[in-house]
């Protein structure tokens, strides 16, 4: 099994806040971070595929076309954008940085040709703070 | 003497949107693009804060970092930190909050503040791909 990785970024707002709370409950948890006019961040995508490489090319997958099949699914959605407001597939939930990674998970699953696995959505939010995800299978 | 540059840098998160208010809104999006777009987007800011100038015999210092990252901390982080720059902040109600613009917004707030035998530049990063420095040298 091969690992390949595309590093891909993004620039968004976000504002973390619970509709379902007052103010000062989303303030108490949230703290800055729920600032009612949106902060926001240089995100920055790592995309692991996982699969044997092709014995006609020695690809795994073309990493272009990887990184085209990312802009189209993800990027164009997200970059430059308000990921409250302006992202379908957002809508209804935290935009916090663990929920946007299974979503980046959720939009490129099926989208990758079959002979290539999605193993990994790892996010970074800013330099010091990233999550991962490996999908609802995986056991690590 | 000799004189010594030290550096603090510090970080901060912010929204914007670029945003020419005498112009309309086709123009504006021809000019900036998806920075123009109308529910703000956002970055991480790096900010480098540069002080050239003797060192102090007593201290050996040029200017105590510590002192330094309070400074910052007090004056820009608490002004830019999560906020929307375009809405939340007096300085870019009527300024464009482009990388240019926040870096003499930072400059013009510490210039007062430190010692005028010391030199003051600014070096912002709005990602790590672009960044811009103030004043020129």
């Amino acid at each position: 099994m091969v690992y390949l990785t595309r590093i891909e970024h993004f620039n968004a707002a976000h504002k973390l806040y619970n509709p379902q709370w007052s103010y000062s409950e989303n303030e108490a948890v949230f703290g800055k971070c729920a600032n009612e006019n949106w902060h926001g961040h240089n995100y920055e995508l790592y995309v692991t595929i996982k699969g044997m490489p092709s014995a006609d090319t020695g690809f795994l997958y073309d990493a272009k076309k990887l990184s085209a099949l990312i802009k189209e699914n993800i990027l164009d959605a997200l970059d430059h954008k308000n990921l409250n407001v302006d992202v379908p597939f957002m809508q209804g939930m935290m935009c916090s940085t663990e929920n946007l990674a299974i979503a980046i998970w959720q939009q490129l699953a099926p989208v990758l040709p079959s002979q290539v696995q999605l193993h990994c959505i790892k996010l970074y939010e800013t330099s010091k703070i990233y999550v991962e995800y490996f999908g609802n299978t995986s056991t690590f | 003497m000799s004189k010594v540059a030290i550096y603090r840098k510090e970080q901060f998160n912010a929204a914007h949107r670029l945003h020419n208010n005498t112009l309309d809104a086709a123009a504006n999006s021809t000019l900036f693009g998806k920075c123009n777009y109308p529910n703000y987007h956002g970055h991480n800011y790096d900010l480098i804060v540069k002080i050239v100038g003797e060192i102090d015999p007593i201290s050996g210092y040029v200017y105590d970092m510590k002192l330094l990252s309070d400074l910052i901390k007090e004056e820009i982080l608490e002004r830019f930190d999560h906020k929307n720059l375009n809405l939340d902040t007096q300085e870019f109600k009527d300024l464009n909050p482009t990388a240019e613009n926040i870096s003499i917004t930072i400059y013009n707030i510490l210039r007062p503040l430190i010692a005028a035998d010391k030199d003051l530049y600014i070096t912002l990063y709005e990602t790590p791909r672009n960044y811009v420095e103030y004043p020129v040298h």
